[in-house]
């Protein structure tokens, strides 16, 4: 953590802008919730082995679990990849509404992308306007966002391809009943792995924008941990989000991509659960949803059909390459306003209500539910009981 | 600008060996499984499938152990 922030905050109400900010990171991590609930559990809704409200609650749960276990304070909300010492709350608030901004248009669109990529987008973007080029750090994004968002879906991708072939070779004599009800068990223990690895690491980036925004405004001696009050919301906001379930991105993750059988999903929700583990521990962070989305499209590939729908494909990596950029261009402009005053604050705040509501009121028009990712699965292809196992 | 090349070809190995590691393990618990399916349709003693999948399952629960241990030590 570092010593406190700049008093750069123009005539803005220090005390107002705190409570805005913290209810600003709380939103977005109430949108990271929603966004992400797709990479721990859309497999295991596509291929039946939970009933999708049975997988909200287990992955809300694990989540809210999750921003307890680590006691590792989020000493640092960018990653190195804006100059922190310079970062104003009013900065901090225009990067999350940049953030929150893109989550919702990429969610309104069904499209998974990186939330941790949005929340950096928007801080480069207003960090940028606000105190100048050399507050960015560009040799950091290159190897925080850009590598990673490359290498993410290609490792897990190639991991869960050749992991599907050895799963399907390995179990083909195995009697059918048994390889599905086993395949579909092992695979709600790894989306519970990564549902826990998830509310440990984004639940900790909004306690530490909180913990910021508190030092800043002199409420906590600088380096201080963040209090139990901000831990817990955190954890409850991100696990409400979690429970409301995201179900465009899971109808994009669990059918759109491919068609997964209860082996694939296995597959893919393994590698993809090694992998961020691995990742966040062996030195090379990746990116859950990159990870998530590879190990699917893997899955896809390596199995008996070999279908994936490219376009989509296609989508989600055009998505994936507009969230710094978009993220930044929102995080900026609502950064330079708010940083113009108390005025600012409030108009950006409610330029942040208007679009979120805007962009809401536009999904109810054309509601994805949880029936859209189960549909099909109406008729199971085996005999097993679908409720035996969940 | 330096990008830790040997840190994602150190994650990639790790987590290939793993996943493959945890596929085998699983399939050997689900081939039990599949024995004992098999036994008890012919009314033979349905132990030999018991203790296969047992190993195996056992063996992917201490790897799932492993991995939220891993996170808890952050």
């Amino acid at each position: 953590m570092n010593g406190g922030l700049p008093g750069s905050v123009g005539a803005v109400d220090p005390t107002l802008l705190v409570i805005v900010v913290i209810v600003t990171a709380l939103a977005f991590d109430f949108t990271n919730g929603f966004h992400d609930t797709a990479n721990a559990m859309a497999t295991s809704i596509a291929t039946g082995a939970l009933r999708p409200k049975v997988a909200v609650v287990l992955s809300a749960g694990l989540n809210l679990v999750g921003a307890f276990l680590s006691v590792e304070v989020a000493k640092t909300i960018s990653g190195g990849i804006v100059d922190e010492t310079r970062i104003s709350p009013a900065v901090i608030f225009g990067g999350l509404i940049g953030a929150i901004v893109w989550n919702l248009v990429t969610w309104y669109a069904g499209l998974p992308s990186s939330s941790s990529h949005a929340l950096f987008g928007g801080l480069i973007g207003a960090t940028w306007v606000a105190s100048g080029t050399s507050a960015v750090h560009f040799g950091k994004i290159v190897e925080k966002v850009l590598v990673p968002a490359v290498a993410s879906p290609v490792i897990a991708g190639v991991i869960a391809a050749t992991a599907t072939w050895l799963t399907y070779r390995l179990t083909r004599r195995a009697q059918p009943k048994a390889a599905t009800r086993g395949f579909r068990l092992g695979q709600v223990a790894s989306a519970s792995l990564v549902s826990l690895a998830h509310g440990t690491n984004d639940a900790q980036k909004t306690m530490g924008v909180i913990t910021l925004a508190l030092i800043s405004s002199g409420s906590l001696g600088a380096g201080a941990d963040p209090p139990v009050w901000v831990i817990l919301s955190a954890g409850l906001a991100i696990a409400l989000g979690t429970y409301f379930g995201g179900w465009r991105i899971t109808h994009t993750l669990g059918r759109g991509l491919t068609k997964l059988e209860a082996p694939q999903g296995f597959a893919a929700q393994t590698s993809a659960a090694t992998v961020i583990l691995a990742s966040s521990h062996l030195g090379f962070a990746l990116s859950t949803t990159h990870v998530c989305s590879g190990g699917i499209l893997g899955a896809g590939l390596g199995g008996p059909v070999r279908e994936v729908r490219w376009s989509v494909a296609g989508r989600m990596a055009v998505a994936w390459l507009l969230t710094l950029p978009l993220a930044g261009g929102v995080g900026a402009l609502a950064g330079v306003t708010a940083d113009s005053g108390t005025l600012g604050v409030i108009a950006v705040a409610l330029a942040g209500l208007v679009i979120g509501g805007g962009i809401y009121l536009a999904s109810r028009r054309r509601p994805v539910g949880p029936r859209a990712v189960v549909d099909e699965l109406e008729v199971p292809a085996e005999p097993t009981p679908v409720r035996a196992v969940a | 600008m330096h990008v830790n090349w040997s840190g994602l070809a150190i994650v990639f190995g790790v987590s290939m060996g793993a996943v493959l590691a945890m596929v085998a393990l699983f399939s050997l618990g689900i081939g039990g499984m599949s024995m004992r399916m098999t036994a008890r349709e012919r009314e033979a003693s349905t132990r030999p499938g018991t203790v296969t999948a047992t190993i195996g399952f056992a063996a992917c629960a201490a790897v799932v152990a492993f991995g939220v241990w891993v996170i808890i030590r952050g």
